[in-house]
């Protein structure tokens, strides 16, 4: 039988806010257990929310940028269960009234288009985290966490395949970052993923049973985690059993997906809106102005790339994923006095070499784009060879120099003058005739060692085009 | 709508009760009663009329996105019964 | 000194008759003397307020005393009080010491008020007889076999028997009005929002609304005065300026119009609290006041509306007591569910936890719309009833509670008639609106509260149509039998 996979998402993102949605507290990540949960955090009795309008105007953004339904008035619900990570006992959320409608995006696998529905995306708080290292033969609860705002973006059935399932995730793992309401961490969870999976019979119109997939927290598990369920429902199915619906936990040491008993009841979130909290309300100047403060967004700038810069497909996509990256080359092109070709390699080589190196951020890189286009300015002229750059471009990382200080203060300007250059041959030439000989016999591969012997003479400085030029010129005679 | 014990034993579970189980009669009895109480807003025809969630017809005022708050861990946890290390302690929970 | 008005004693401070260390040691003695009986102050402050009402002698000798400056207070154990316990008079916030104070209990501070400690109250506010405390029932001053009305029944009777001159309390259905009325002593709640809920235990959070008890419409407004305002830390406050209640106490009330409301003056009224809310009305009417019948069609709902409304928030509002973070916590849990459902068990008495099961079966899959939905839309028709009913009347006026205070134990085991004492305020919880209650006659031997209800934020008018009627009438100077004596 043919199976046909049926995926949808749900992704938390954790709102790049400064503090929590309902409280004064920090969101700062990393902090020392409880020192910034907060007595709003925490639920002790009395205490109210306040919501953060920074998280409203995320939300709004995020909305807008997928072209969705931004509800003039959205209602906080509370979802009432008991968890230790859960202080209020009940999670305040939205339910049947989320800020933002349905909306959708792009994605694009093996050169085909193909639009994905977002059904919602809703605020939230998070919750905390209990540490499962043993504390006495007890279970640890850290609510620092608890709090933090988050936007769950969910999204229609609409993917068939893990391929399709991670370009999705992908492109909005870029959009939020662009949008600035993310910073799309999932190493520290500020960007999670729960895959609802189900198989049918090519050509079903009923949907299967699903299961839904926590802890993908890389795309790469996202890729295995899906083939891996995939694999053991139809396995299920085909052994005359029936999926069940379902939690699972991805595996990523066993990569497998395992149930998770302690979810298994069923639930009864019992939703009621929240009396602590009023309908929120999305004016038209709050819409006119988020959507005057909507950054170009990805799609719209690599075709601009395409078309301003005549990069390539390749290269358009790279410098986009990024906003800040783009920015940065942008920048760096502006200072280069439009090298775009050039910019690009030096963006996407060196400079992201380094980066990856030191685990750096573009937006933390020492060398900015100013000094990077001074650079690739020079070596446009061809004041220096790209050999010459590299070095150049260790400079420069290393301290605050410009390419041209560096290039004057260490001598390491190219030598073009084909008089001072022609002596240089004409020496060598006399030194080694055999050499000499060797070409005008048709060895011709000898002019690799004149090159190596006047760069090494010449430090590497010397022009490599006009060399050459020389040399043809003075070989042959 | 009458309520039965099962009921009761439902929402006690889900509301994280324990309660003994003779008193589970009593509750049941009195459960139901209030729900006949509760019924007679049956006696309204409510369609197309909106829901009100708060007496008063305002929207959500917003706080500015500013840290306000310090670490008052030490305070804030002295009514805790367990804790180490900073930590609120609780029964192992598996996942 | 224990029956004078607020005036009264600051002028007294304010002249140096007395000093605040003076008075509140004179209040507290009446509290040692009295309330071993009573039994509605839980927690005494005396140490710290004695601290505070020296405080307060040296803002009066430096000249910068308002009205409250130095005055003794006693506030209702649900707000929470830095250093102090705040227990909601259950057992599981036994041991519970806020780390913070209610934004209204810090206001009535930054007034100069003092003090003196906490009153007895229905666990988390749920009851209306002051019968389900963990500490205890109350004892009403006026008939020591009968309740105090509650939730705020240690208030009211600490009020009644002039143990202090004010104190603070909360009303979700009817829980300052009644205790006020059966206790004969002025209770007030204003508009919903207008005082901030911050720090205050919450019950029902769309319906609780703090207010004040006192001996007068006048005292009474003096302290609602310093309580009410916007908080920005309480998202239903209400941010607009509160209007000056004390300005308006002189006007008169000629032309005003009264409205009763039909459905509140049936057949099944008691002969006896018909007949003396007719005399006061007559009184209201003397001063030139207009009479007029009206209707609240659908009023009679309010009841079962609030029983849905009420638990379904509480329910969740609750859920925070699980022995983690404070609060009872179970000896040994087994596991997580053990420690859940044993601390709440435990911890919770037996009415809360009717409440919590009530909510959480009428949310529960299945019948939210039936139980839940429905209760909201019948509150949407009650609040139009009553902005209706405000397009021609300015004040509503009504028994407080179908009877005077009943026997202490009488409807202990039965919750549905229990309910149905709060059969009169209960509506006035789910449309948002200002109400008080004001002694108006006796009823063998028992108080008897006449409910005024006010438009929204029309607090100043309303405490003025109470304030004109004590003016005509002393029922509100009368001190229950056996506490006019000096402690």
């Amino acid at each position: 039988m043919q199976w046909e996979t049926v995926i949808g998402l749900e992704i938390h993102a954790q709102l790049a806010t400064k503090s929590k949605i309902f409280s004064g507290a920090s969101t700062a990540y990393g902090a020392e257990p409880n020192t910034q949960a907060c007595a709003v955090d925490l639920a002790l009795p009395g205490t109210l929310p306040v919501l953060n309008e920074q998280a409203v105007r995320f939300a709004v953004k995020f909305g807008l940028a997928i072209g969705a339904h931004i509800a003039p008035y959205s209602v906080f619900a509370r979802k009432n269960y008991f968890y230790p990570d859960l202080p209020k006992g009940y999670q305040t959320s939205q339910f049947d009234k989320p800020i933002v409608g349905l909306g959708e995006i792009d994605i694009e696998v093996a050169g085909e288009v193909k639009t994905i529905g977002i059904t919602r995306a809703h605020l939230e708080e998070d919750a905390g985290k209990s540490l499962h290292e043993d504390y006495q033969g007890m279970t640890g609860v850290d609510l620092n966490r608890a709090g933090t705002p988050l936007l769950e973006i969910v999204s229609e059935p609409d993917m068939r395949s893990s391929a399709e399932a991670v370009a999705y995730v992908k492109k909005i793992h870029t959009l939020v970052q662009y949008l600035g309401i993310c910073d799309g961490s999932m190493q520290e969870g500020s960007f999670r993923c729960d895959v609802n999976v189900s198989v049918r019979p090519m050509g079903q119109e009923e949907f299967g049973t699903r299961a839904e997939i926590k802890n993908l927290n890389s795309f790469r598990f996202i890729e295995k985690g899906i083939a891996h369920e995939v694999e053991r429902q139809i396995d299920v199915i085909e052994s005359g059993g029936k999926v069940a619906q379902e939690t699972r936990l991805y595996d990523s040491n066993k990569d497998e997906t395992r149930s998770m008993r302690s979810k298994e009841e069923a639930n009864d979130y019992r939703y009621f809106p929240c009396p602590d909290l009023l309908p929120v309300e999305i004016t038209a100047e709050l819409l006119d102005e988020m959507r005057a403060d909507l950054p170009e967004l990805p799609e719209v700038k690599k075709q601009r790339f395409l078309e301003q810069y005549k990069l390539s497909e390749y290269d358009a996509d790279v410098l986009t994923t990024q906003r800040a990256i783009a920015d940065y080359y942008e920048d760096a092109v502006s200072f280069s006095d439009g090298e775009t070709k050039l910019v690009a390699n030096w963006v996407m080589g060196e400079l992201s070499a380094n980066l990856n190196q030191y685990s750096l951020d573009v937006a933390a890189s020492p060398l900015g784009a100013e000094r990077l286009g001074g650079l690739v300015k020079r070596i446009a002229d061809q004041t220096i060879s790209g050999k010459i750059a590299k070095q150049v471009f260790e400079f420069l990382w290393n301290s605050e120099v410009t390419a041209d200080e560096v290039i004057e203060r260490e001598g390491l300007k190219q030598m073009s003058d084909s008089g001072e250059l022609g002596k240089i041959i004409d020496q060598l030439m006399a030194d080694n005739p055999t050499q000499v000989e060797q070409f005008r016999g048709g060895k011709t591969k000898v002019l690799g060692f004149f090159v190596g012997s006047i760069m090494k003479k010449t430090q590497g400085k010397a022009n490599p085009q006009e060399v050459n030029k020389l040399l043809q010129e003075k070989l042959k005679e | 709508m009458s309520i039965q014990s099962e009921d009761v034993l439902k929402i006690a579970h889900l509301a994280r009760l324990g309660i003994q189980q003779e008193q589970v009669e009593a509750y049941t009895s009195d459960l139901s009663n209030i729900m006949k109480l509760v019924e007679q807003m049956n006696q309204v025809d409510t369609a197309g009329i909106e829901p009100m969630a708060h007496p008063l017809d305002q929207s959500q005022r917003l706080r500015s996105d500013v840290v306000t708050e310090v670490n008052q861990r030490e305070a804030l946890q002295q009514n805790a019964s367990d804790t180490e290390d900073g930590l609120f302690l609780v029964p192992r929970v598996i996942d | 000194m224990y029956n004078k008005s607020l005036k009264e004693l600051s002028n007294s401070l304010q002249n140096k008759d007395i000093s605040s260390v003076e008075l509140s040691q004179y209040f507290l003695n009446r509290i040692k003397h009295f309330d071993g009986e009573l039994n509605s102050v839980i927690t005494s402050n005396e140490e710290a307020a004695l601290v505070a009402a020296a405080e307060a002698d040296k803002c009066i000798q430096s000249g910068n005393a308002g009205l409250l400056t130095g005055i003794p207070l006693l506030h209702k154990d649900i707000f929470c009080t830095q250093g102090l316990r705040t227990s909601c008079g259950s057992k599981m916030l036994d041991n519970f010491i806020a780390p913070y104070t209610a934004t209204a209990v810090g206001k009535l501070e930054q007034a100069g008020a003092v003090m003196l400690g906490k009153t007895n109250m229905d666990e988390f506010a749920m009851g209306s007889s002051n019968e389900t405390s963990f500490y205890g029932g109350v004892k009403n001053p006026w008939d020591l076999n009968t309740v105090p009305g509650g939730s705020s029944g240690g208030s009211a009777a600490a009020v009644a028997a002039r143990l202090v001159p004010i104190a603070s309390g909360t009303d979700t259905g009817g829980s300052i009005r009644q205790p006020a009325a059966f206790c004969g002593i002025t209770g007030i709640k204003p508009t919903y929002g207008r005082v901030s809920r911050y720090g205050m235990i919450a019950f029902a959070s769309s319906l609780d609304q703090a207010g004040t008890f006192a001996k007068s419409a006048e005292d009474a407004a003096i302290m609602l005065q310093a309580m009410s305002g916007f908080d920005e830390k309480d998202s239903t406050s209400v941010d607009k300026p509160v209007d000056d209640l004390l300005a308006h106490l002189g006007d008169s009330i000629k032309g005003l119009t009264v409205g009763l409301p039909k459905e509140f003056f049936t057949d099944d009224l008691d002969d006896s609290i018909r007949e003396t809310i007719e005399t006061a009305i007559d009184a209201i009417q003397s001063a030139g006041a207009n009479i007029k019948e009206i209707s609240l069609p659908n009023i009679n709902l309010s009841v079962p509306a609030y029983y849905v409304v009420a638990p379904a928030e509480c329910s969740a509002n609750l859920s925070r007591f699980d022995g983690v973070r404070y609060g009872y916590r179970c000896d040994s849990p087994k596991d997580l569910e053990d420690l859940y459902k044993r601390s709440r068990g435990e911890g919770f008495g037996d009415e809360v936890k009717r409440r919590i099961m009530m909510g959480a079966y009428v949310l529960s899959a299945g019948y939210y719309d039936a139980y839940y939905k429905k209760a909201q839309q019948v509150r949407r028709l009650i609040k139009n009833d009553f902005v209706e009913a405000f397009k021609g009347v300015d004040i509503i006026a009504s028994p407080t509670a179908p009877s005077v205070a009943f026997s202490a134990g009488e409807k202990k085991d039965d919750p549905v008639s229990m309910y149905l004492s709060d059969i009169f305020t209960i509506g006035v919880n789910l449309a948002g609106l200002p109400g008080m209650s004001v002694p108006c006659g006796f009823i063998d031997k028992k108080p008897v509260g006449l409910q005024l209800i006010g438009n929204y934020f029309e607090e100043a008018k309303l405490l003025n149509v109470a304030h004109q009627y004590q003016q005509l009438t002393d029922w509100h100077l009368a001190v229950p039998a056996g506490f006019e004596q000096e402690a």
